[in-house]
């Protein structure tokens, strides 16, 4: 077969090198781009089922897989706040015995199927996925469904995560990037907010964990009405609503209320230094509380965020990485929930280039406020974003990311529709607007995870506020 | 940021691909392809999928840390950071400006065997792509400059710090390999290098590595998506007719070796917990027993109900985690287990679990219902690839993988034609022929606490 493509592409190429190629060809400028394919996004079909469950179905039969995922109101902002981690324990209790089935015999099973079965919790929800082989979807979903509906929480099986779950955080210690996620949300949010607790619990909270809190934020939250289906795949709507009602129709509600927390008002600017000596590069967070992602200024949003941390040409990863050589990478982002989530931006630099990466840090953030940005550069970041977008839908599990943050923000499915003309009508007003309504420029915690002893001095001479030293809690070092 | 990262894993996730089950067998995985040579050497492959209105430029350089001398280590990725930099018409920062102005995305990767970079992004964009990486194919020599490389340099030794000296066990890797392989060995150093090497590189060396293995004739190019074969064959002979092809490149084929005895060593870090790592010599990808030696990494540690998660993390509770894969390169390979003890424990009693596990499946084999199991996983990894044509490991990344391991773009059902075949027999045998080879242990452990490491005499086989 190849042969012969090839005997016809030769000839080809001789017919286009005399017509094309060489000395035809002006290298002096790129060429110009065509009109831009127009978008063709997926439509989705919903459904409930009579116990309020929602059903949303995404059809892509390009090739015979099928992703689901259940999304539910379970997620961290629910801990009590001696309890931190308990949502997302709970979550990952789901698949350690279900049904008749123990811990290991899910995890064989799944794999048998061919199947990918998760589950997890982040602040605002828990999720449960799946992603399986068409021709095996029935008995996946059969696993799936014993998993979110009947999981046994059996003692032992507690005991046992428990203690993987308390090593876990011992080697937290290890990764200074993971030191710093940790310590900017408790400074920035402060521990009286959902959002400044470690997801993942600290010691004293892991050492807590039982089967009773187990079972009742599972018999609380974990009910039909406060859960959605998305289905992404090789089906259709009837056969989804089919498959799903067989499972999860007799799922019963039961009374929930979810509290919401106020973050600690912000101090004024200051660093917080945590301690790793040792370390080879310093990991920096830069940032505020932020915004929710109901926020009416999302797309303005985004478009500063690309212009100044959250692409390759952004200014932040171009001013420290491509001409300064500070550090491998550096980004901002907007981390959006129910409630005003983070604002950072970020990086891990060479330690001895920590005062000097801090400056450059901190004059993007203010040119960014302080002056409109040029036509072009606004252009590339609402080109780069809205043309972008086609490529988020090639595949199941990449639909089924874009259509479970509208389920999950409470947002219309037809979201997407209006995305690129939303995009498209961000000017370079807005984006200023944004920028100084939403960088905190006088309040900003400055994160610094590093070895101290190499730090310290360059980092208090920057005089950009007061120094604080951490641990990696958040909490005040005596 | 995930850009311009190395990623050996790559080789492996793709090689972990396989397994088609009976029902599935009439509808045959293809991805149908047509192929041209340019008359300067240029290899193209052409995959049309029109899902979605986007296209993919995935170009392979035949060249990878393999091909370094020692001294030099880490320059074949160093210079890789350089093709971002401008060449003569696409001055400094316009490549990535440029596309991401046209809505696309970039990126490269090196690994011991190859070198590649991609765009990905709506269809109108092809043009420019290929403009782009035509410019750097045949005209980057005017381009390549002393500041240039030493401003890459800082990034890349900053990639170094933040990817292996920040991460806790991040130099176990080299380790491993200086003993693995013998001194001088194009295998025997890590892709990124070490920081004296990166420091040593000069302007002439990277204007050597240059003309010698950025030639239109040691690259392949896939051009996949949302395209019409006939508009890219004209695209590319406008864009990369004119390049003259360089001089014929011979690789480095570096030989197959195996160790004399067991090699013991203790690396001590900033780490909570002693982590033990095996290394075997194996056989290079796509040799008769690479199958089979990926099948036996997923008795051993993949999933749950793995026969070392079981024992080890499940009920002994004596380790957090526990890991195995065959790292098949081109020309030779490597199996790898490798565990971190729980408090408490140390890596003598996790080297004694994981020796009785390799002896019993070398004993007795595993069950067919394990073969099948870790069969079925294949298939679905197989199936989620196909959904996707850019990017690292998209179609595109796939069809030039497979073209320069086995001389043929479209080998998935052959590939997976391979896992099929995989008995239980064949995994028992491997585990015999391989596991109990000499290898290298070596024990990462916390400073100040080398009693924790796994000894020759504590670790009984």
């Amino acid at each position: 077969m190849n042969r012969r493509v090839f005997a016809l592409a030769s000839l080809a190429t001789v017919v286009s090198a005399a017509g094309l190629s060489a000395q035809g060809l002006d290298r002096t400028r790129p060429p110009a781009l065509g009109p831009a394919p127009a978008l063709r996004l997926p439509s989705v079909q919903t459904a409930t089922l009579p116990n309020r469950l929602r059903l949303a179905v995404i059809e892509m039969h390009e090739v015979p897989v099928v992703d689901i995922s259940i999304v539910i109101d379970a997620g961290a902002v629910a801990d009590p706040a001696d309890l931190p981690g308990l949502a997302t324990f709970t979550a990952n209790m789901l698949d350690e015995g279900a049904g008749r089935r123990s811990a290991l015999e899910i995890s064989e099973e799944a794999d048998f199927l061919g199947a990918s079965l998760g589950t997890t919790a982040g602040y605002d929800v828990a999720s449960v996925f799946l992603h399986v082989p068409k021709r095996q979807l029935r008995p996946a979903l059969d696993l799936m469904a014993d998993v979110v509906l009947r999981p046994t929480f059996a003692d032992s099986e507690i005991a046992r995560q428990r203690e993987l779950r308390r090593t876990a955080i011992l080697q937290q210690r290890d990764q200074p990037v993971a030191m710093a996620n940790t310590s900017f949300p408790a400074i920035i949010f402060g521990d009286q907010h959902p959002y400044g607790r470690p997801l993942g619990g600290n010691e004293a909270s892991t050492a807590m964990l039982s089967r009773d809190q187990v079972s009742q934020l599972y018999q609380t939250y974990y009910r039909p009405e406060h859960a959605r289906v998305l289905v992404v795949g090789d089906v259709t709507l009837a056969e989804a609503e089919r498959l799903v009602s067989e499972r999860f129709g007799a799922w019963e509600n039961g009374p929930s209320v979810v509290a919401r927390s106020r973050a600690a008002e912000p101090a004024a600017r200051t660093v917080y230094l945590v301690d790793k000596p040792g370390a080879a590069q310093s990991v920096i967070r830069i940032g505020n509380v932020g915004v929710a992602r109901s926020t009416e200024d999302y797309f303005p949003l985004q478009v500063l965020n690309t212009i100044l941390g959250g692409s390759f040409t952004s200014r932040l990863n171009q001013n420290l990485r491509e001409t300064h050589g500070y550090t491998y990478g550096a980004n901002s982002q907007f981390v959006m929930r129910q409630s005003a989530g983070p604002f950072q931006a970020g990086s891990s630099v060479q330690s001895s280039k920590t005062d000097s990466a801090l400056i450059e840090f901190m004059r993007e953030l203010r040119r960014i406020r302080d002056e409109e940005v040029p036509q072009a550069e606004l252009d590339k970041a609402k080109a780069y974003i809205a043309l972008g977008l086609p490529g988020n839908f090639e595949t199941t599990q990449g639909a089924a990311a874009q259509f479970r943050e509208l389920l999950t923000y409470g947002l219309p499915l037809e979201y997407y529709d209006s995305y690129v003309q939303r995009i498209n009508a961000v000017t370079a007003a807005d984006v200023q607007r944004v920028a100084r309504r939403y960088i905190d420029i006088d309040h900003l915690a400055i994160v610094v995870v590093g070895d101290r002893s190499q730090i310290e001095a360059g980092v208090r001479a920057l005089n950009e506020g007061p120094i604080s030293v951490r641990d990696m809690w958040g909490q005040e070092v005596r | 940021m995930k850009r311009r990262t190395r990623t050996t894993a790559l080789l492996a996730v793709l090689a972990l691909a396989c397994g088609l089950p009976a029902t599935l067998a009439a509808q045959a995985l293809r991805v149908p392809h047509t192929t041209f040579t340019l008359r300067n050497g240029l290899k193209v492959i052409v995959h049309e999928d029109h899902s979605v209105p986007i296209v993919t430029v995935n170009t392979w350089y035949h060249v990878g840390s393999g091909d370094e001398r020692p001294g030099r280590t880490g320059f074949a990725h160093l210079f890789e950071h350089l093709m971002f930099m401008g060449s003569q018409h696409v001055p400094t920062g316009q490549f990535d400006q440029l596309l991401e102005a046209a809505g696309a995305d970039n990126n490269g990767s090196t690994t011991e065997d190859r070198t590649n970079y991609f765009e990905d992004g709506p269809t109108n964009a092809l043009p420019l792509m290929l403009y782009l990486d035509s410019d750097r194919m045949g005209f980057i020599m005017p381009e390549l400059t002393p500041e240039k490389v030493d401003l890459q340099r800082g990034v890349v030794q900053n990639e170094r710090r933040q990817s292996y000296e920040n991460q806790p066990y991040g130099l176990a890797e080299e380790n491993i390999l200086r003993r693995l392989y013998p001194q001088g060995h194009a295998y025997s150093w890590p892709v990124i290098g070490s920081m004296a090497d990166l420091s040593a590189a000069t302007i002439e060396d990277v204007r050597d590595f240059s003309r010698t293995y950025y030639t239109s004739n040691n690259a392949t190019m896939v051009v996949a998506g949302d395209v019409n074969p006939a508009a890219v064959r004209s695209l590319m002979e406008r864009y990369f007719g004119e390049i003259r092809r360089g001089p014929a490149v011979t690789r480095n084929q570096p030989p197959a070796v195996n160790l004399e005895a067991d090699v013991y060593a203790t690396l001590e870090d900033r780490v909570q917990l002693p982590r033990v790592y095996n290394a075997w010599h194996s056989v290079r990808a796509f040799a008769p027993d690479d199958a089979a030696l990926n099948v036996l990494s997923d008795v051993l540690a993949s999933g749950k109900s793995s026969r070392l998660y079981r024992r080890m993390v499940y009920e002994m509770q004596i380790a957090t985690q526990v890991t195995a894969y065959h790292d098949a390169l081109k020309a030779d390979g490597s199996f790898r287990v490798l565990s971190t003890a729980r408090p408490g424990h140390d890596l003598n009693e996790l080297q004694r679990v994981i020796d009785e596990e390799i002896r019993r499946v070398a004993e007795t084999g595993p069950t067919p219902r394990e073969v099948e199991r870790i069969y079925n996983q294949n298939e679905a990894s197989f199936l989620g690839r196909m959904e996707r044509v850019g990017s690292f490991g998209g179609k595109a990344d796939q069809l030039a993988f497979y073209d320069y391991f086995v001389g043929t773009p479209d080998y998935f059902q052959a590939d997976l034609d391979r896992y099929r075949r995989v008995t239980p027999a064949d995994v028992q045998r491997v585990a015999r022929e391989y596991l109990q080879r000499h290898r290298v242990v070596l024990s990462v452990v916390p400073q100040g606490r080398p009693e924790l490491a796994a000894t020759q005499t504590g670790g009984a086989r």
